[in-house]
């Protein structure tokens, strides 16, 4: 790989061992890319909040912030003392709700080293996003801009929908990229590397949310970590129908671009999201396809019963008009006994909802809105939970094989009748 | 017993022995892998409760999360990674989750590997050398 001067210097020392250390591995990272060089960013997402979980092995135990940050954020043996970070950096969802940890389960105890954490990346000038949708909340990249995100469901859409140039970066890259301002010059970086490969034929309406949820998750378990394009959209999809649809294709699949001509950044025509070459695979998505996702969406929940005792909405972080709209569908009711209704959206829009009457509205419904975290990512669940239902095709992908619960998958309306019912109405497909 | 010698790039140096464990399809890091047991978790995944620690994982790459390197990276503080990783697809969570995995990692192979190594034969991977040992039918 070719380094610049500047590049050279910082990994020899130059500007601080902890800025040493962060070149040493983007310099072992882009050696086992095959990249020929690094490229500057200067907006990183990134996540270092860690609590217990992320600090006790059974043969080391990390008891200081910098030597967290050294060896899960820059992969360093040696513990550096960690400088203000010199990019744009923003830190992701992360382990705990700031607000209802205490509906989370966590002690006081481990509430307050959570804090701490959190207070560290603050200190060194980390913006406290504390989303998976930071392009909700401010963090909105121009088409061309060259980023370091993790958070596959944040990637896909400043790619897709925006035009942002990132792969999906981890943990370790993300980090060393805020310490550096570089990240490897590699994969969608390279504008020659973001031309569309297959072509997905869309034979259904995709209206609602709940469509482009099941049409986002067939679309990734076939593409895989191709490039898909879409034919056969007659609608325009808004925020939510994409931040759904880029979600499912990044679990299903390892979607991190898609097109749709006339819709997203790249591709005003097919022509153009294929660069004027010829799909190399085409897919057709009907009624059949779309039956079969949903079946494999809710096939954790074979022999599961109806019995529903957690339903979740807001995965990524819901707008504040998928909020409203739970308030809307809640009117005059409340939530079941024995089961919980827990919607999450980002910190910056509870705090609009509370200014909004939202949050007191879904409280009085026995609801919950929380913030910075979900039951995933922080692997939290009320106590007895054996099912869960969504309207995330995400959530639903990842949160049962974590906690070991059944999930279900259905529209925003069939999850809000549910947990006031307490069971599982069914969908009309 | 048959021994054959395959050829490939080196993505983490270092040399390891191990018995293969193979599967044709991708791994999720993060949610598709209890990194406290080496466990593959993911619903409906061919490995689904097969541990990978101390094995020589042949795969064709990543997928999911983002937290695919820092999931790797836990098993690799909770002792449960593989000695070796060998896949044929590079991502950069790939890239980056076999970098800090630590572990003797190797790609872009002369021969289909899928072909060459089935789960339980013995594998030493010389990443170094960009050679993967196989001898067939395990010890």
């Amino acid at each position: 790989m070719r380094l610049t001067d500047t590049d050279r210097a910082m990994l020899d020392g130059a500007h601080g061992p902890a800025v040493g250390r962060a070149m040493d591995l983007l310099v072992r990272y882009g050696q086992a890319l095959g990249a020929e060089q690094l490229v500057d960013t200067n907006n990183v997402c990134g996540a270092n909040i860690f609590g217990a979980r992320h600090l006790n092995y059974p043969a080391r135990t990390i008891t200081s912030h910098d030597e967290a940050f050294s060896e899960l954020s820059l992969d360093s043996d040696e513990v550096v003392e960690v400088p203000q970070v010199r990019a744009y950096s923003c830190q992701l969802i992360g382990p705990m709700d700031s607000r209802h940890w205490e509906l989370q389960g966590l002690s006081r105890q481990a509430r307050d080293a959570i804090a701490d954490s959190e207070s560290y990346s603050g200190r060194h000038g980390i913006h406290l996003l504390s989303t998976c949708t930071p392009y909700q909340v401010g963090n909105v990249p121009v088409r061309g801009e060259h980023c370091a995100w993790m958070e596959s469901s944040a990637v896909v859409y400043i790619n897709s929908v925006l035009g942002a140039r990132s792969n999906v970066e981890g943990r370790e890259s993300t980090g060393a990229a805020m310490l550096t301002r570089r990240i490897p010059y590699w994969g969608l970086h390279d504008p020659g590397n973001r031309f569309a490969t297959d072509l997905v034929d869309v034979r259904v309406e995709a209206e609602s949310v709940l469509d482009w949820g099941l049409l986002g998750y067939f679309v990734g378990s076939v593409v895989q970590d191709r490039i898909p394009a879409l034919r056969g959209i007659t609608t325009t999809p808004d925020l939510v129908r994409l931040k759904h649809f880029g979600a499912a294709a990044s679990s299903s699949g390892g979607v991190e671009l898609y097109h749709i001509p006339g819709v997203t950044a790249e591709a005003r025509t097919e022509e153009e999201a294929f660069g004027g070459a010829e799909p190399r695979r085409v897919f057709g998505y009907g009624p059949r396809e779309r039956r079969e996702t949903y079946e494999a969406l809710n096939s954790t929940a074979a022999g599961a019963g109806d019995d529903i005792d957690l339903v979740m909405i807001g995965c990524p972080h819901a707008t504040m008009e998928q909020v409203r709209q739970v308030c809307t569908l809640l009117e005059g009711r409340r939530v079941a006994d024995g089961t919980h209704l827990w919607v999450f959206t980002p910190s910056q829009i509870r705090a609009l909802a509370d200014r909004n009457g939202f949050t007191e509205r879904l409280a009085a419904a026995g609801a919950a809105l929380m913030s910075d975290t979900c039951p995933a990512i922080g692997q939290f669940l009320p106590d007895g939970t054996r099912v869960i239902a969504t309207d995330s095709a995400k959530q639903v992908h990842y949160l049962p094989a974590i906690m070991g619960v059944q999930g279900r998958f259905g529209s925003v309306e069939t999850c809000v009748e549910a947990a006031v019912t307490g069971r599982w109405p069914g969908e009309a497909l | 017993m048959s021994e054959l010698v395959i050829r490939g790039r080196c993505v983490v140096g270092g040399r390891a022995e191990g018995e293969a464990l193979v599967t044709r399809e991708t791994i999720s890091g993060w949610g598709g892998v209890d990194a406290r047991t080496g466990s593959v978790i993911e619903s409906r995944h061919e490995l689904q409760g097969v541990s990978f620690a101390g094995r020589v994982l042949l795969f064709p790459g990543a997928k999911g999360s983002s937290g695919w390197s820092a999931t790797f990276h836990t098993a690799r503080l909770a002792g449960t990674a593989p000695a070796a990783m060998l896949f044929t697809t590079m991502t950069t969570k790939m890239a980056l989750g076999a970098v800090v995995t630590r572990a003797p990692a190797m790609t872009d192979f002369d021969t289909d590997p899928f072909e060459a190594i089935e789960t339980g034969d013995r594998v030493l991977v010389d990443a170094d050398a960009g050679r993967v040992v196989v001898t067939k039918g395990g010890r």
